[in-house]
């Protein structure tokens, strides 16, 4: 299976020569765990995350305060987000958002895991720092980028010759741009790690083949690495792009969804209709409509990764 | 030849070597400086002062009580996770039924939650639980939502596991509780201590849990505290990064020993 191919684990060499192993003949059930063991943890996990994912839509279709008790209204929800021009625009700047990061992401990401994936000298001291944003929390990147763009104290207030007057803040297409830049540094380090695992794994009998048909290093690149990737390309995509329809503290952070409603995503505007206009109803309905956005697209990761394989393509290991 | 080095992508290796160390030695740098070096010199340049008031400026507005809230909930959530998801991998690796692997897709489906999507109802349990603003009502959401991850890496990890073994133990007539714990739970140590790294960083790093269902100081963990002082002194920007260094320090120190389960674990989501 190609998902063999594609192990993103290249250390653990042991389990890609148990993968190969020849299935052992299992007869017996004896001292298999039953399904029980299973149940606390899916019990927890249905009580902290399925019933509120049933509660979000229940209440979309309800009125609520916070103070008293919720009142079913219907679709009155639904349809004044319909008709609310700053929801519309919130779902544009979403994907805009989300699209600038996959674009910004996945050559740069690509680029340095495959550097990541060869033979580097210096490459274990590089990776250290390469790999410190990817620790840090959306918040500690987003009040340390606030700092450093600060209009008055920061980086700009140094480089007018490349900022102008150095507010990026308080207008739409840069307070994007830094939106965008600022996930782009964060999240680049994860996906680098993806794609490293990922062109370690490319069988070396392809380059040498390559080599012997006199191929140079940038033809191996085009026709031999990327199409080995295509399967992480995907699911990183998938990451990326569900990461960007819930990208939330950035915006909270470095914009407060402004200037106006200018990078008021989606993801912000329901915070900001639940938990400042305390109208939780509005709120739910935007919640629900991200969670469907994000299943519909880890749908297609569980497919295309094969995650739900996982388990026949193991059977003859467990 | 493949050995050569590779120049273009060495070239574009450190353009992101400076975009990353460049941030930081500002932020460090301006850490050990006063706010008029900062304010006065720029903070692209050398520091002329030195000082330490940063640090003690962040501890002085509360963050030695953020930091041992944001302990707290890092260990419980650690506690949660290695109490049910070793037996729930060990259930999905071996067990056969059918009632394990809907468990095991209802998980999968998990990935795709995103906290925002269940942040109102969960507002709504954990004020009806009586839990808001207490530190309990911040860690029962956030381990939840660390199950689906730490299962997968989990699960992975125990697939290692040669089948020989457990016919061997089978053979000699140990139970499904015996083999958990004389071969998959000392085997899987790998496993263990990715998913316990992955958990910290989530906890540590949360924020829209604690956002949303604490209040009081005494609740208050240090994202929040961070995103506090950013409000309240926004001008004092070498205080302000003293504070994010500050809640940088734990993640780095365990980063330094764990580099490579978190490394691997974080490899082996995408990439499968």
């Amino acid at each position: 299976m190609t998902t063999h191919l594609t192990s993103a684990r290249p250390a653990a060499g042991s389990r890609k020569e148990s993968r190969r192993r020849p299935p052992a003949p299992s007869t017996t059930t004896v001292g298999r765990p039953s399904f029980a063991w299973a149940v606390p943890a899916a019990l927890f996990f249905a009580l902290f995350a399925i019933v509120p994912l049933i509660m979000v839509a229940v209440l979309s279709f309800m009125s609520w305060d916070g103070i008293s008790s919720p009142e079913f209204v219907g679709t009155d929800n639904w349809s004044r987000l319909a008709d609310d021009p700053v929801m519309l625009k919130s779902i544009w700047l979403t994907l805009l958002l989300t699209v600038l990061g996959v674009v910004l992401q996945t050559p740069l990401s690509i680029l340095l895991g495959v550097w990541a994936a060869g033979h580097q000298r210096n490459r274990a001291v590089l990776s250290v720092i390469y790999f410190i944003p990817l620790l840090l929390s959306a918040t500690a990147v987003s009040v340390l980028w606030r700092a450093l763009l600060d209009p008055n104290f920061g980086i700009p207030a140094e480089a007018t010759w490349l900022f102008g007057d150095g507010n990026l803040f308080g207008e739409q297409t840069t307070a994007i741009g830094v939106l965008a830049f600022v996930s782009t540094w964060q999240f680049t380090p994860f996906h680098t790690l993806i794609y490293q695992g990922a062109a370690r794994a490319v069988p070396q009998v392809l380059y040498q083949a390559a080599e012997i048909d006199g191929a140079g290093r940038y033809r191996q690149f085009f026709h031999i690495t990327l199409p080995q990737l295509r399967t992480s390309m995907i699911t990183s995509m998938i990451l990326m792009i569900v990461g960007g329809l819930t990208t939330f503290e950035t915006v909270l952070i470095l914009t407060q969804g402004g200037p106006g409603t200018d990078t008021t995503i989606s993801a912000y505007y329901m915070y900001d209709k639940a938990f400042k206009s305390f109208d939780y109803g509005i709120g739910s309905a935007i919640a629900l409509a991200l969670v469907v956005a994000a299943t519909i697209i880890s749908l297609i990761v569980v497919r295309v990764s094969g995650y739900d394989k996982m388990r026949s393509s193991m059977e003859g290991v467990s | 030849m493949r050995r050569r080095p590779n120049y273009l992508a060495g070239a574009g290796s450190l353009v992101w070597l400076v975009l990353v160390g460049l941030p930081l030695y500002v932020m460090l740098a301006a850490t050990l400086r006063t706010r008029q070096d900062y304010a006065e010199n720029g903070p692209v340049s050398l520091p002329d002062s030195f000082t330490l008031d940063n640090f003690t400026g962040a501890f002085d507005s509360g963050f030695g009580q953020y930091f041992f809230n944001t302990l707290v909930v890092t260990a419980c959530v650690i506690g949660i996770v290695l109490l049910l998801v070793p037996p729930l991998a060990y259930a999905i690796v071996r067990s056969r039924g059918r009632a394990t692997s809907a468990i095991f897709r209802l998980f999968l489906l998990g990935l795709a939650i995103p906290a925002q999507a269940v942040i109102v109802p969960m507002f709504y349990l954990i004020s009806e639980a009586g839990l808001y603003d207490n530190l309990l009502g911040v860690i029962l959401p956030t381990a939840a939502f660390c199950l689906p991850m730490s299962a997968l890496i989990l699960s992975g990890s125990m697939r290692d596991i040669s089948p020989e073994l457990y016919e061997a133990m089978a053979m000699d007539g140990a139970s499904p509780r015996r083999m958990f714990f004389q071969l998959v739970m000392p085997l899987s140590r790998g496993g263990l201590s990715t998913i316990v790294v992955f958990s910290a960083l989530q906890a540590w790093n949360g924020f829209l849990f604690p956002l949303v269902l604490t209040q009081s100081d005494s609740t208050k963990v240090v994202t929040l505290g961070l995103y506090n002082f950013q409000t309240a002194h926004g001008i004092d920007i070498p205080g302000l990064l003293g504070a994010v260094v500050l809640s940088m320090v734990p993640i780095l120190l365990v980063y330094l020993f764990a580099r490579r389960a978190l490394v691997q674990g974080l490899m082996g989501v995408g990439g499968k």
